[in-house]
């Protein structure tokens, strides 16, 4: 078989189908003519020849159908022809198609929208050469929270050169960390989202410059750093994309950096959703490598036929080595020994890390399933439509089937319908998920966090696209179209025939859909209230201090020529300027400003009993400017100096932990030894109401605050927090214009404390927006349902109902006879319902604050809500069976 | 008058279209009527199958085709073979050739 030719000369009939038509016509006749002719020459009449050749052989069209059917381009025509006919049928009811295309688009776009920024965040591998072969070393199970802890850090630099030095699973490492630094200086001061890398970064993971030249080993060398390298956009943005060769110099952190070049624009760093802007090489500090700062990743390549268990056991064998060469000085024991029995571990990095907690893709993950579900429910009452449509062209199939369709051709025809319509939701709904996802970008933004994630469509988000559309087609098409094709000849040919009572088995499958669309309304809707009730827990939630009004100032003065002597009064001097402002009623500084994610602990004992506890050093005021109440003893004074003795305040937790049924006034508590803080005596003087510390979702910790004068580890920056009656915005602007003209190179950034609290909430707010969203369009997408299919049932059974209303009922039983209708498959719907939500649910219940994933309240809401918009959508098919007349709705038969 | 369909072992049809149209080119008619001719009646063909037949066989390259006039002057379709249908046809023949001698083998039996 000669495959080229036979595609050759299918798609030559295919396209040049009148051709190759009329050749066959005049072959065919050619061939009858002598046969016509050979039977007269043998005798017969014409009329006689003609008659008997057609008799033998059949006539010229069978044959010539014969021979068309017989290639692979017939089936390729029947359904080019399918679809034109589907076309053609689908412009005739314009109004139908409109809905069906948009409520398809729109829900294939929500849920491409939410897939492409999970594929964003979560299904991409890093833009560099063979991200698979990337790996993390990291401390199996993480450090326990010793030491300082940045971002991402899972290794301090010691830690990653002895890593360096000894692995032999890896090809080449790399290590990395990010901070946010400053450029500039005095007023012209910015920050940037700096990137700190070893020399050998860019080389191991195969970056091309865009511009000039990257990194090389070459370029770590002793602090200050003098060269670095920007971003593509942080080059377009800010260095006005000029030639990196010519000379781009930067103030970076009060040092002269050069900019040698630029990376590619699809190269963001390691961090998926926050792009760096500058790169930096590691330097050597003079005063030495620290033990204790947890600032950096270590990754590498694994060598070919290294698995990333073969990669974990060789690092564990080499771990107590490399951690007995690298023990923190200064610690405890305990702690010590719990260094050293730290184990490495290798694992995957093709995705780089990413700001999003875990819970944070469960939220998305549960996302993308409440749009499909959403989805589901568009394509139900699609189906339903189409059912409904199969009905009323009941009798143009009848007579197709009459005229010798086959049931086949019939499903094909019913199919191809919801092909096109499939199609076309599948690009509007792409259409529409490039405008969605931007818009769900935003709905993630925050205050100092605009993410940033290509939503480029990728293969991935294509084929998503194309087998979501595929499945709806499925869904919504597939059973109307063996329901329609199996039409009862003989009934359906009977003009205007209509059951008397309902045919109980035209009505089961929307009875079946009703239930599903119920069923899934009532779990989306409880969903929704859950999310949307957790939500308000944490808004309303009282975190025991205030929350309006208060404006949180970070200053830095590192940049200032002060000896370290100078740092604490400098602190001072700007508190009192701060509270000397118009509009200030009262400002404190803090070591840790609340609920801002952060944490600062120290191992105590506290008489014989030990444990943790959150410390901060605060000036006099933090309480009254905070509103946090003291229950017993006082809080700090001017009296409390550096030099007078250690003093304390602790919360209510902290008395009900250690000093339990013990007056605490006058208890001491302990520290243990850390660097920069010895082991201090603190006298506990007072007793503060509990607040939140880290986060609102936190129970709250044992807490203790010591006076700021007596903070041992003073560096040259703090915070205040400022209470004022002023808008927030009023006291940034005036600060920073009284506090800015004085001092130019102290570093300033302002948060509004509420806003800074809400900021921490956006994924429980975009969970409760969306889910709330969807959870409403579900229940209106089942009240649509059910109105579409009772509307439908009572005509149907108008004839019924008249011949009801003609022996004698009244319209109250008419009314409950529609009622009862809908009122089983509710009940049955909505127990589906909760019970696949309470399983659900289960799943989602870490994502909850303040209720149980079962809270009864929220699933009787649910289900009451749902009840509600189903009956009374109900109500309008109900009134007009009532309305039906008994001797129009007769005269009918 | 037998269905030549039902009649013609599977796949025979080609085997004797082949063979006829190896003989000289001639045109569809023609095909049918040596066909019904030389089997002395026993096969008779219709227009549908065989012009199935001759599209199949013309798709897979064993024939070609042109348009010339007839022995009465008519325009009509002619078939030739080609040379993949001259292989075609020979190793069809000896697989028949085998085919008939086993059956007959086992029918003698």
């Amino acid at each position: 078989m000669l495959l080229p030719r036979n595609i050759a000369s299918g798609l030559q009939s295919l396209f040049r189908r009148k051709q190759v038509d009329r050749e066959l016509d005049d072959e065919l006749a050619t061939y009858l003519a002598m046969a016509v002719e050979e039977k007269i020459n043998q005798g017969a009449s014409p009329e006689e020849a003609r008659r008997a050749v057609r008799l033998e052989q059949g006539t010229v069209e069978v044959a010539k159908e014969e021979v068309a059917a017989a290639g692979w381009e017939s089936f390729v025509e029947t359904l080019c022809q399918d679809l034109r006919y589907a076309a053609r049928t689908l412009r005739k009811t314009p109004v139908f198609t409109i809905v069906a295309i948009l409520t398809l688009g729109l829900g294939i776009g929500a849920n491409t929208a939410i897939f492409q920024l999970l594929d964003a965040v979560r299904l991409r591998s890093l833009p560099v050469q063979n991200p698979q072969q990337l790996a993390a070393v990291r401390i199996a199970g993480g450090n326990q929270g010793m030491g300082f802890n940045q971002d991402y850090g899972d290794l301090t630099r010691p830690l990653w050169q002895e890593i360096h030095d000894h692995q032999r699973a890896f090809s080449g490492m790399f290590a990395w960390s990010v901070s946010q630094r400053y450029t500039g200086r005095g007023s012209q001061m910015r920050h940037f989202n700096g990137l700190w890398v070893s020399g050998n970064f860019f080389q191991e993971l195969g970056v091309r410059p865009f511009r000039g030249r990257l990194l090389a080993p070459k370029d770590e060398g002793p602090c200050p750093n003098s060269y670095g390298v920007a971003s593509y956009s942080y080059w377009l943005r800010e260095l006005g994309s000029r030639d990196p060769e010519r000379g781009i110099n930067l103030i970076v952190d009060n040092d002269p950096v050069q900019i040698v070049g630029v990376t590619p624009p699809e190269f963001f760093g390691m961090v998926v959703g926050d792009s760096f802007d500058i790169a930096l090489p590691y330097c050597q500090p003079q005063a030495g490598l620290r033990r204790d700062i947890f600032e950096v990743s270590v990754m590498g390549r694994l060598k070919p036929g290294w698995t990333l268990d073969r990669a974990s056991a060789e690092l564990s064998a080499l771990s107590p080595g490399i951690f007995e060469a690298t023990v923190p000085p200064g610690r405890d024991t305990a702690t010590t020994e719990m260094y050293k029995h730290f184990r490495l571990a290798a694992y995957p990095a093709w995705r780089g890390v990413s700001q999003l907690s875990a819970s944070d893709y469960t939220s998305l993950w549960l996302l993308l399933g409440i749009t499909g579900l959403v989805l589901m429910l568009a394509c139900a009452n699609l189906a339903n439509l189409l059912l409904v449509r199969g009905r009323t062209r009941e009798r143009e199939i009848a007579v197709r089937q009459a005229l010798g369709a086959a049931r086949f051709r019939l499903i094909r025809q019913f199919l191809s319908e919801g092909v096109l319509l499939a199609a076309a939701g599948a690009v509007l709904g792409i259409a529409l998920a490039v405008v969605l996802s931007r818009g769900l970008l935003l709905l993630f933004s925050t205050e100092n966090n605009l993410p940033q994630f290509d939503l480029s469509l990728d293969w991935r988000v294509l084929s998503f696209v194309g087998s979501v559309a595929m499945l709806t087609c499925i869904v919504f098409a597939v059973a109307p179209a063996l329901r329609s094709s199996r039409a009862h000849l003989s009934d359906a040919l009977k003009s205007g025939s209509r059951g008397t009572t309902a045919d109980h088995e035209t009505f089961s499958l929307q009875r079946l859909i009703i239930v599903m669309q119920v069923a899934i309304s009532v779990t989306l809707l409880a969903g929704a209230l859950l999310f949307v009730r957790s939500f308000r827990n944490l808004v309303t939630l009282n975190p025991g201090m205030r929350e309006r009004g208060i404006t949180v100032a970070f200053l830095g003065y590192w940049q200032s020529n002060l000896p370290r002597e100078g740092w604490a009064g400098f602190q001072r001097e700007l508190l009192e300027e701060v509270q000397a402002v118009p509009g200030v009623q009262s400002a404190a500084t803090t070591t840790r400003v609340p609920l801002d994610g952060g944490s600062w602990e120290h191992d105590i004992r506290v008489g014989s009993v030990e444990g943790t506890s959150k410390f901060t050093w605060v000036s006099p005021d933090y309480f009254a400017t905070m509103s946090i109440p003291i229950v017993t003893g006082r809080g700090f004074t001017s009296d409390d100096k550096a030099s007078s003795p250690r003093v304390a305040v602790v919360n209510q937790t902290f008395v009900h932990r250690f000093l339990p049924g013990i007056d605490p006034i006058g208890q001491t508590l302990l520290t243990i030894v850390e660097p920069d803080y010895p082991a201090t005596r603190y006298q506990i003087v007072g007793v503060i109401f509990d607040t939140r510390y880290s986060s609102l979702r936190e129970e709250t910790p044992p807490m203790a605050f010591a006076p700021a004068t007596q903070f041992p580890a003073q560096g040259p920056w703090s915070n205040v927090v400022i209470d004022s009656s002023l808008p927030p915005e009023t006291v940034m602007a005036t600060l920073k214009h009284s506090l800015g003209a004085k001092h130019p190179d102290v570093v300033m950034e302002f948060h509004d404390f509420q806003k800074q609290i809400l900021d921490g909430l956006v994924m429980e707010r975009v969970m409760a927006t969306l889910s709330g969203f969807f959870g409403l369009l579900a229940a209106m997408l089942a009240a649509i349902g059910i109105y579409g299919v009772l509307s439908y049932i009572v005509v149907m059974r108008r004839n019924e109902i008249g011949i009801r209303m003609a022996l004698g009922a009244n319209r109250i039983s008419v009314l409950s006879l529609v009622f009862r209708q809908t009122a089983l498959l509710l009940a049955v719907g909505v127990a589906i319902g909760v019970v696949v939500a309470l399983a659900t649910a289960q799943g989602a219940a870490s994502l909850l604050f303040g209720l149980r994933a079962n809270d009864p309240v929220t699933f009787l809401g649910a289900s009451a809500l749902l009840i509600v918009a189903a009956l009374l959508a109900c109500y309008l098919p109900a009134r007009r069976a009532m309305q039906v007349n008994p001797m129009v709705a007769l005269r009918y038969e | 008058m037998p269905d030549t369909q039902g009649d013609l072992v599977q796949g025979t049809l080609n085997m004797l279209i082949l063979k006829i149209v190896a003989l000289e080119p001639i045109h569809g008619y023609g095909i049918a009527v040596r066909i019904e001719q030389m089997s002395q009646g026993v096969f008779k063909v219709n227009a549908g199958s065989l012009f199935v037949a001759l599209q199949r066989l013309h798709r897979a390259g064993f024939i070609k085709s042109e348009w010339k006039a007839s022995e009465n002057n008519r325009r009509a379709k002619y078939y030739v073979l080609t040379e993949h249908g001259r292989k075609k046809l020979g190793s069809e023949t000896r697989e028949w050739g085998k085919q008939v001698a086993a059956i007959a083998r086992i029918l003698e039996a």
